[in-house]
């Protein structure tokens, strides 16, 4: 397997994550994340999947697996029994975010959530102009087929916060898969691609 | 079809499915006899005792590649492979086993034990009790999941294997292999579950009781001591069988395969004759093959295992806290149609492990054949995953 350049959000999220950490990361994807914080930070993670080819990814590059749908639930796992839960572009397929942002910081210490930022500039042109569904690169579904059914944006994920009385401890840019540039931070509702949050229940101490 | 040289004609009409590429071959089991008395987990102790068992492929210098297969109710020793070409049928889990297989005889040496109180050469009812001269029967010591790990174990010891790359069972095999990770936790690297539980329901249960009521009612079963009055109680573990098969297959899958389909009779009006279904034909033709090649006694006190077996008994009835104990990684595998060992149990297993903090990959897979899908050949997801995950063993070179 070609050692290629980490994913600049998983990098973001690897300096999230302490070492040795217990992690849970749910809808993990082909398993990159966790390899890639199992070599960096020893930490020991597991991965929630659904899709049979990722669940396969996963079982080849030795990361722990677990097929379950988060939709169904997250009742097995213990309150507290997690460092860090991790959602990384999976909230906006959800069927209940609110419910599961809750479930995350029942079960780990700390959230770490990343989701396509549906206010970024080239998402409203694309509504705006073509009056149809924005479909992008990151984006490559139409409307009735997309998995994608709960969008949001920095602005709508920050009150999703403020409602459930969650302390946004860090917050990321990122846009053409880079990090972002300063003009990003200043406007990420309008040109962060990305967003990246690292969340913890209120006065929690982390 | 004329430009086809005849030679390779005549070699494809007579080869047999041993000689496939992918196949063990023709294979001959192996007996020792163990002569150290067991202390067996009931309290008794056999003083000795032979095990049959049969290996595939090579062990290596260092002894790092040895797989140990634990069998299931209705095992044996037999799980791939032939033992002659006159025979039709190859071991039971011959789909899994063998070369470029999930279980590859060309990296792995694999061990497949029958266990005691089996019928198929190890020491069990069927046997001669030495003290006595005559058939055990039900004087046969009763058996516990922990009792076979004791004995495969040592037979590990024998072959010179200190520590099995994994452990590999399905159902009561299962069952095993999660109790070796328990009792010699740095004696395997690698516990492979699959479509098994870390104890019976009490549905479970009372199939269980119905198949040893069927075969106790049998007026050829003489308390079990049938092999001295020289008889069989057939009819009985016919019956026990047949209610086995059904809870092994799924309502689907039943219904694919036989659906209401008649093999006999008909519904005509005006017609009298007796209508039989071919799930009938079927399920009576099952239980009778089975009643003429497997020891009622065996069945008796392989259920009975099954039901005793209860992998946190011994660590206050907490599965996490008995994990604890294990050092090896697991791989959990459960199939959507089984309802015997349903999905949801093999999830408890995983849940189990994450608790007490262990490495785990578990799928479940989709399946129309129930619980006996984990034999089932040609289930791609299935095979893909249990490959992928064999191939990422280490076998130190």
């Amino acid at each position: 397997m070609s050692q290629h350049t980490p994913r600049t959000d998983h990098q973001v999220i690897a300096q999230w994550v302490a070492p040795k950490s217990r992690v849970l990361d749910l809808g993990c994807g082909d398993g990159s994340l966790l390899k890639l914080l199992q070599t960096q930070k020893q930490a020991h993670g597991y991965g929630l999947e659904i899709n049979s080819e990722n669940i396969l990814r996963c079982a080849d590059i030795g990361v722990n697996v677990i097929e379950q749908n988060i939709d169904q639930g997250l009742t097995n796992f213990d309150d507290n029994s997690f460092d860090t839960v991790i959602m990384s572009q999976a909230i906006q397929t959800l069927h209940n975010p609110d419910k599961v942002l809750l479930e995350m910081l029942r079960i780990g210490r700390q959230a770490i959530i990343t989701f396509p930022n549906f206010g970024f500039y080239k998402t409203r042109l694309h509504l705006l102009l073509n009056g149809r569904m924005p479909v992008s690169e990151i984006l490559p579904y139409e409307w009735y087929n997309t998995p994608n059914i709960h969008f949001c944006t920095f602005k709508d994920f920050d009150v999703l916060c403020t409602d459930l009385n969650l302390t946004v401890k860090n917050r990321e840019v990122v846009a053409q898969g880079k990090q972002a540039s300063k003009l990003q931070y200043l406007l990420p509702n309008l040109l962060g691609e990305t967003g990246l949050y690292r969340v913890t229940k209120n006065n929690h101490p982390t | 079809m004329s430009t086809v040289p005849t030679s390779s004609i005549q070699k494809n009409t007579h080869a047999h499915p041993a000689d496939a590429s992918d196949n063990v071959g023709i294979v001959t089991p192996k007996s020792m006899t163990f002569d150290t008395p067991l202390a067996l987990a009931s309290g008794d102790v056999l003083e000795n005792y032979d095990l049959t068992y049969e290996t595939y492929g090579t062990l290596n210098a260092n002894k790092s590649n040895a797989i140990l297969i634990c069998h299931a109710l209705s095992g044996s020793h037999h799980a791939a492979g032939y033992h002659s070409y006159n025979d039709k049928k190859p071991g039971w889990w011959d789909n899994y086993i063998g070369p470029g297989k999930p279980i590859d005889t060309r990296r792995f040496f694999v061990i497949c034990p029958n266990n005691i109180g089996g019928c198929d050469g190890s020491t069990g009812p069927a046997s001669i009790n030495p003290k006595t001269g005559k058939y055990w029967g039900q004087t046969f010591p009763h058996m516990r999941v922990r009792d076979w790990v004791h004995t495969q174990a040592r037979l590990a010891d024998t072959l010179g294997v200190t520590t099995w790359a994994a452990v590999i069972g399905a159902s009561l095999g299962g069952m095993q292999a999660m109790r070796w990770a328990l009792e010699y936790p740095d004696r395997l690297r690698h516990c492979v579950v699959i479509a098994s539980a870390m104890n019976l329901t009490a549905q479970n249960i009372a199939f269980n009781e119905t198949a040893r009521q069927a075969i106790q009612a049998d007026p050829d079963f003489h308390e079990g001591d049938y092999l001295n009055q020289q008889t069989l109680p057939k009819k009985g573990l016919s019956v026990a069988r047949m209610v086995g098969h059904i809870t092994y297959l799924s309502d689907d899958g039943m219904g694919e395969k036989f659906g209401r389909e008649l093999r006999s009779g008909s519904f005509t009006q005006g017609e009298n004759e007796l209508v039989e279904f071919q799930i009938e034909s079927y399920l009576r033709y099952q239980g009778k093959k089975f009643s003429q090649t497997f020891d009622a006694n065996t069945y008796i006190l392989m259920t009975r295992a099954l039901d005793y077996f209860d992998l946190a008994r011994e660590y206050n009835g907490s599965p996490a806290e008995a994990f604890k104990h294990a050092q090896c990684q697991f791989l959990v595998l459960s199939f959507t149609s089984d309802w015997r060992f349903s999905p949801e149990r093999s999830h408890e297993i995983v849940s189990s492990l994450i608790r007490a903090d262990k490495d785990v990959t578990y799928a479940q897979i989709d399946s129309a054949f129930g619980h006996d899908a984990f034999l089932v050949a040609n289930q791609e997801r299935y095979r893909a995953l249990f490959n992928t995950y064999m191939q990422n063993i280490e076998i130190a070179p």
